[in-house]
């Protein structure tokens, strides 16, 4: 067995341009053209993966750096609300806080983004108007993916149409476990193309697939279908996002840019609550990956919670002292 | 906002640990002045001398190994087995207690990273002592007769590179089976085994159980060579591992070594390609590469040759040179001038030899002794790179086609330590692993230590096992049945 990548051309620079894409066109062509690729990818093993990430996980980041980092952070912060419950008021709130995090502090950075249902896009577009944060809909009948592909796309063109610049998808789970991928790409393809100019991010949801093989190879079959970002999860099952699970969707985007030229960005979602998770999430983009994708052009954190947290350590570091959860607004 | 990720630096804080200005020997349960010329001990990654200590002559040596005999003849050897058990449990909770302490003397005295220092040595120290005490009071049911008894006064010399690590491999298991002690740490890193001598005394150990006498080769040399000594142990370095054996031979005495090695790390084609390489990494990385087993002979397939070191390459440039106290540190500092001598030597006969060394782009501090990950490529069996043990962060990589050339270029060693085996298939690890004559082999790892499990080698590798019911052995007198 033989790997897919070609290691002459991971070695020297001789890549197709960005954007390219064509170099695994062949791959594609048929079910099991992809599912031997698929399969032909480096394995995972998952104890040397934990380990990894654990090991990276006790990075000491102090001083300017934390600053730096909690500054990073909250420009990466896709700011989330997805429940039944949400409403427009809900959602002008949560973008007032997407502009400003922290009233006090004109100096904190904005978010990067607000992700909110695809009927809601249009209230976010609206009240993030002329702030430079983005407005991201899940769509694809999300969080399950379970219907109609005619849906899922009238879902995607919906979300667009009332102003999103970026689609979070789902894909689906079902159709990859029984190894159908040729119908998994061929929908990412789908959706990619009506999204139009907004960017694609694919929830792979990851602790649906279980595996961390399985999470390398969704990775690659979702870049190959042109996806700008591999995002984790989708924060409606457990486990969520993982170091683990981010490491190799690290490994996956780093390889697929050395392999083609083009750079795909990775949205852990779902289960990062803390200022320390997300700096053990920047520290592994770092030293995996690499500089390339510390900005939120490359890298994004889906949260609802993590925003207070980072901005109480923001505080902290300001002032010296830690303040309480009503030094913040509740969103 | 910069691009770029400078993590600002964390250091341990040194004030954890006292240094004294100097230390005597650890004889009978008292501090005494050694009556050779006082040595001093330095901070390899500053040069900075940390602190003197004594020198023990053949004296010296005499008294402690008296002491030890006392000792086992009036108190240890006598006491009941579960006692002693409770001895080595104090000593392993004292370890914990004081770890941070232990943690940070050891990267001052010895260069390694804080991050190793407290994440390995220290805790796999302590776990030693807690296994060990486990068969205190079990040692008939270890295998070795029905009543094993123990040689009674054992001398012990230990190397630098894990210089608490190793005094746990070798004291914890002596005291488990009922031996008294007389070890000599090595000259360039004596201090945590002087922190350890407190922890006896915290720990009400009786007097003249362990002892610690420092100094050079030649206290060494009168521990292994005292009439008195009932049994050697040794770990360091092939050539002097060759002069206690002759020392030692036709004498009663028992004898354990533990010598260098020059262990293959075998990667195939369908091997977990990025866990691999931080085996990779790890196996020849950790502690600078001052490990006897580390995984210094890269065997990868052809086929995926340029594709694992671009990865290696790739990896290793972002390790991080520098102050051991640093936590973010991967690589601390050489542990003596003189190694560092030697690894430059033998850096150099590589490319004299026609291999090409690969070192990637990264600051040294000024002061102390340095030298930046290596990797060697094209290197050929015949090589001396290939051959020779060079005890630092030096990696030689070598090419195979099939599995028989994989096991036979690995085999073609005179050490025998340890073998690594990175593949995604089950049945190749273990026709593989079955096949390397090395008294350790990885799957799918590297450098993975645990008090349960046997340590040791073959062929200049040494001989005898450390650690696990095997280890046991080693300090036990067999009365088989």
């Amino acid at each position: 067995m033989t790997h897919v990548l070609d290691p002459g051309t991971l070695a020297a620079g001789t890549r197709p341009g960005p954007g390219s894409g064509t170099a695994f066109d062949d791959v594609t062509r048929s079910d099991a053209a992809l599912r031997a690729f698929l399969h032909g990818l480096p394995g995972v093993d998952q104890v040397g993966a934990e380990q990894r990430a654990a090991t990276l996980g006790t990075r000491s980041i102090k001083t300017t750096a934390k600053a730096w980092a909690i500054d990073t952070a909250i420009s990466m912060v896709d700011l989330t609300t997805l429940e039944g419950a949400d409403t427009p008021g809900k959602v002008r709130s949560l973008a007032a806080k997407a502009r400003r995090p922290d009233p006090t502090d004109p100096t904190c950075p904005a978010v990067a983004a607000v992700c909110v249902y695809g009927d809601l896009a249009g209230v976010a577009e609206e009240a993030l108007a002329g702030s430079g944060v983005k407005v991201a809909a899940v769509a694809t009948a999300f969080p399950s993916g379970r219907a109609s592909r005619a849906v899922k796309l009238a879902d995607v063109r919906d979300a667009v149409a009332a102003g999103a610049d970026e689609i979070d998808m789902v894909i689906d789970r079902g159709a990859f476990l029984a190894g159908r991928y040729l119908d998994v790409l061929d929908e990412i393809v789908a959706v990619k193309e009506a999204c139009g100019t907004a960017h694609l991010k694919v929830i792979l949801e990851t602790g649906e697939l279980v595996t961390y093989d399985n999470a390398r190879r969704a990775s690659w079959l979702a870049m190959l279908a042109g996806g700008d970002f591999v995002k984790t999860s989708t924060g409606k099952v457990s486990p969520a996002a993982t170091l683990p699970v981010c490491l190799v969707m690290l490994e996956a985007v780093r390889d697929f840019r050395a392999a083609t030229g083009r750079q795909v960005g990775v949205k852990p979602a779902g289960g990062i609550r803390t200022t320390k998770d997300a700096i053990k999430h920047l520290v592994l983009v770092n030293e995996t990956a690499g500089g390339d994708w510390l900005s939120p052009d490359w890298f994004r954190i889906g949260a609802s919670s993590l925003l207070n947290d980072l901005l109480l350590q923001r505080q902290k570091l300001r002032t010296g002292h830690y303040s309480g959860p009503d030094h913040v607004s509740v969103d | 906002m910069t691009q770029l990720f400078e993590y600002a630096p964390a250091p341990e804080s040194r004030s954890i640990v006292d240094v004294a200005p100097s230390y005597g020997l650890f004889v009978d349960g008292e501090f005494v002045d050694g009556s050779g010329e006082p040595m001093k001990t330095v901070n390899p990654a500053t040069e900075e001398v940390l602190s003197e200590v004594a020198v023990g002559t053949d004296a010296d040596v005499d008294r402690a190994v008296r002491a030890a005999r006392r000792a086992f003849t009036r108190v240890w050897g006598p006491m009941r087995p579960a006692d002693r058990g409770k001895y080595l449990f104090r000593i392993a909770r004292l370890l914990q207690e004081r770890a941070r302490e232990f943690a940070v003397l050891e990267s001052l005295d010895n260069g390694k990273p804080i991050r190793e220092s407290r994440d390995v040595d220290v805790p796999l120290a302590a776990a030693h002592f807690f296994y060990h005490a486990g068969w205190a009071d079990k040692l008939e049911y270890a295998g070795h007769g029905p009543d094993p008894r123990p040689h009674g006064v054992a001398g012990q010399v230990i190397p630098w590179n894990f210089p608490l690590l190793m005094l746990a491999w070798k004291v914890a298991p002596a005291l488990a089976t009922g031996n008294t002690v007389v070890l000599k740490p090595a000259e360039t890193t004596p201090l945590t085994a002087l922190l350890f001598a407190e922890v006896c005394r915290q720990a009400d150990l009786p007097p003249g159980v362990v002892n610690v006498v420092t100094g050079a080769g030649e206290t060494g040399r009168a521990v292994v060579e005292h009439a008195d000594v009932d049994k050697v142990a040794f770990t360091g370095s092939t050539e002097v591992g060759r002069s206690i054996a002759r020392a030692v031979a036709g004498t009663r005495k028992v004898l354990t070594l533990e010598l260098g090695g020059k262990a293959a790390n075998i990667v195939f084609d369908d091997a977990p390609i990025d866990q691999a390489v931080e085996g990779i990494v790890r196996g020849i990385f950790f502690n600078q590469g001052h490990v006897c087993c580390a995984g210094s002979r890269l065997l990868v397939q052809e086929n995926v040759h340029d594709e694992v070191v671009a990865s290696l390459q790739r990896r290793i440039g972002t390790l991080r040179v520098g102050d051991p106290l640093d936590k973010n540190t991967d690589i601390g500092a050489i542990n003596s001038a003189e190694q560092l001598a030697r690894i430059r030597e033998l850096s150099e006969i590589g490319e004299a030899e026609g291999a090409h060394r690969w070192q990637p782009a990264c600051d040294l501090p000024d002061r102390g002794y340095w030298f930046p990950p290596t990797v060697f490529t094209d290197v050929s069996p015949a090589h001396r790179i290939a051959r020779d043990e060079v005890f630092g962060p030096v990696l030689s990589v070598l090419t195979f086609r099939t599995p028989d050339e994989a096991v036979a270029k690995a085999n073609n060693s005179t050490y025998g330590l340890s073998a690594g085996v990175w593949t995604e298939k089950g049945s190749r690890i273990l026709a593989i692993t079955d096949r390397l004559r090395a008294g350790v082999v990885w799957a799918n790892t590297f450098n993975q230590f645990d008090p349960t499990s046997p340590f040791g080698g073959y062929k200049q590798s040494g001989y005898g096992r450390e650690g696990g019911r095997q280890g046991l052995a080693a300090y036990l007198r067999s009365t088989h049945p």
